[in-house]
């Protein structure tokens, strides 16, 4: 893919994505009073950047997730998270936007994290590094547009963590977002939601191999403990419906119930591999980080209470998404969204999808969601004065 | 205006008539968004709509229009005081659970409201539960009693009287036909109630009448 870069910025260019230093004049103050810099940021860039530097889409990866949305992962191989949907002619389309992701601030996968070496102490962070919130990520992420000279963005999109760092540019820089898409997530982190991160971070916590968050200095790394965290995880991902359809109680490679703990069913054994091939790509206490980051999300406590009030005067065009089946980000969350949205009389649209694939719909093949998404965009590259897509008559054009 | 309004569902011409170029306009029930979107490309309207199915929302957002999945029991309150020029029910308000908040909160949230219902004192109505002793199934009617959605049905003259009770201006009334078609003379004037199969209304706030 090409890409433009703005002169004058020491980009060190990874086969596979940029990396870029922000912050070593002007560190970044984190919500927890923290200062944070120099800090690197791992990004990837699809399309070109147009003239009027108007075409920029920023995509926000959700907790697991990373900046390669349409490559594939540098040790797993597996295709981006949304390889389908990104390049010439698709709905993130690489002929008319450019699109940038960036690995977020606490990740694993190149943005500083607590797996990398503290400056200040030639040490890795491990417990040492800052607590941080969606909030400090979406900082990281309006420096790195500053460094590459884009004042706003066409659009905003990201589902679940990526849908919670979309409401919360909205919040904080209404004025560089054109247009959001959050998916699948919601302006508060639930009581439910806590309570399973808290089951994942407890399973680390209790692998001896975590040596209370300094593994790295030890040599050694809390897989079990990061596995298990990974397969409660998963489990919130799908819904029963999906994991019915895919295992139902089939057994794994066997004709009878083994009479032991073996994994006897292939759910077991496809939690089990999950869990195995996840702690090959992510850090424990990364996994740690952002889960809390998660936690601590609230926009309405952040704006005093009312939700309505973080979205006062908003000039940005809203696309609500939701799936029927997720009980992670239920609808109601959703909705919570976009009712405070219209009591500010924000432009708005909404729709749940009906899909028994659970939360993770949002990264499947799930034709409505993308036929909204990708009219949603369509419209708004109208109104951005950006190229459209040949499309369809709208309604009521030619009928009878 | 026949020309300008061509192509458009005959029932939705005479609401689209009924919207003043460049005002704002909240639609609920919106369908697809064909209304909105043949105001907003032939009247400058800036619209926003209300849908409860799943593909009209799709069909309408991937149309560029700005459309939520929601319905008038349940969403309306959400919207501040004054925010549109025109709230638009069609074919909807007998539907509702609650019209007289519905319609309370249309008035609340726009300066005028357009409203369309079934009449349900059109005479082959009446002649049903007269004649045959059973609920209506006509034309305009199409559902058996027991699966019918339609869960709050009135006559013309019942709506009238709610809106007098909320202190509602009927500014505009017009009787229509089972095809959507304005019903003239007598029949749409002083004998409404007996032969408009629907009836269709434009309303405004008693404090923001021109008397």
């Amino acid at each position: 893919m090409t890409v433009s870069e703005p002169p004058g910025l020491r980009h060190l260019r990874d086969p596979r994505g940029y990396s870029i230093e922000l912050g070593r004049d002007r560190p970044v103050r984190l919500d927890c009073g923290a200062d944070i810099g120099p800090i690197t940021v791992a990004y990837q860039t699809y399309g070109t950047l147009n003239a009027e530097r108007s075409n920029a889409i920023l995509i926000c990866h959700a907790l697991t997730g990373d900046h390669y949305v349409a490559d594939p992962h540098p040790i797993t191989g597996k295709p981006g998270w949304w390889n389908d949907l990104v390049g010439p002619g698709r709905l993130l389309d690489t002929d008319r936007y450019f699109l940038i992701c960036s690995n977020v601030l606490g990740g694993c996968m190149g943005t500083t994290g607590p797996r990398d070496v503290n400056p200040a102490t030639g040490k890795p962070w491990g417990l040492s590094f800052p607590v941080i919130t969606i909030g400090d990520m979406v900082r990281v992420q309006a420096r790195l547009l500053d460094a590459l000279g884009i004042d706003q963005l066409f659009c905003v999109v990201g589902g679940s963590m990526g849908g919670m760092q979309t409401l919360e540019w909205c919040a904080s820089f209404p004025e560089r977002v054109f247009a959001a898409i959050p998916i699948a997530t919601a302006a508060r982190h639930s009581a439910q939601n806590i309570a399973f991160h808290e089951v994942g971070r407890q399973a680390i916590a209790a692998d001896p191999d975590w040596c209370d968050g300094d593994y790295l200095s030890q040599g050694k790394f809390p897989n079990r403990g990061l596995a298990v965290a990974r397969m409660a995880g998963h489990i919130t991902y799908l819904s029963e419906a999906a994991l019915h359809r895919k295992f139902g109680r089939n057994l794994q490679e066997r004709d009878n119930f083994s009479y032991g703990f073996d994994a006897d069913f292939q759910v077991e054994s496809y939690l089990r591999h999950q869990g195995s091939t996840f702690v090959e790509r992510f850090d424990a206490n990364s996994y740690l980080y952002i889960t809390r980051a998660m936690d601590y999300f609230d926009l309405a406590a952040a704006n005093g209470g009312a939700l309505a009030n973080a979205f006062r005067g908003t000039p940005t065009r809203f696309c609500v998404i939701s799936f029927s089946s997720d009980w992670l980000f239920p609808t109601s969350e959703s909705r919570a969204v976009v009712q405070a949205l219209n009591a500010v009389a924000a432009n708005v649209s909404f729709v749940e999808i009906q899909s028994d694939k659970g939360h993770d719909a949002f990264l499947l093949d799930e034709p409505e969601f993308h036929a909204t998404l990708g009219g949603f965009l369509d419209g708004a590259a109208e109104h951005r004065g950006l190229p459209r897509a040949v499309k369809d008559r709208a309604p009521g054009d030619g009928a009878p | 205006m026949p020309q300008a309004n061509g192509n458009l569902r005959v029932d939705l011409r005479l609401i689209a008539d009924m919207v003043a170029s460049g005002s704002r306009v909240l639609d609920v029930g919106c369908g697809d968004g064909a209304l909105l979107a043949w105001l907003g490309r032939h009247k400058n309207v800036d619209g926003r709509g209300i849908e409860l199915s799943m593909a009209g929302v799709s069909a309408a957002v991937a149309h560029g229009l700005s459309v939520i999945q929601g319905d008038a029991d349940t969403d309306l309150e959400h919207y501040p005081s004054g925010a549109f020029d025109y709230v638009i029910l069609s074919q909807t308000l007998q539907a509702t659970y609650e019209p007289k908040t519905v319609l309370s909160n249309m008035l609340r949230i726009g300066r005028h409201a357009i409203v369309s219902f079934p009449n349900f004192g059109h005479w082959k109505v009446r002649s049903h539960l007269l004649l045959r002793g059973r609920m209506p199934v006509t034309d305009t009617l199409a559902y058996a009693w027991y699966e019918t959605p339609n869960i709050h049905f009135c006559t013309i003259r019942d709506f009238l009287h709610l809106c007098r009770s909320l202190n509602i201006v009927v500014e505009r009334r017009i009787a229509l036909d089972r095809n959507g078609d304005m019903l003239r003379g007598w029949a749409g004037r002083a004998l409404a109630n007996l032969f408009a199969e629907q009836g269709l209304f434009l309303l405004s706030r008693k404090d923001e009448s021109a008397g």
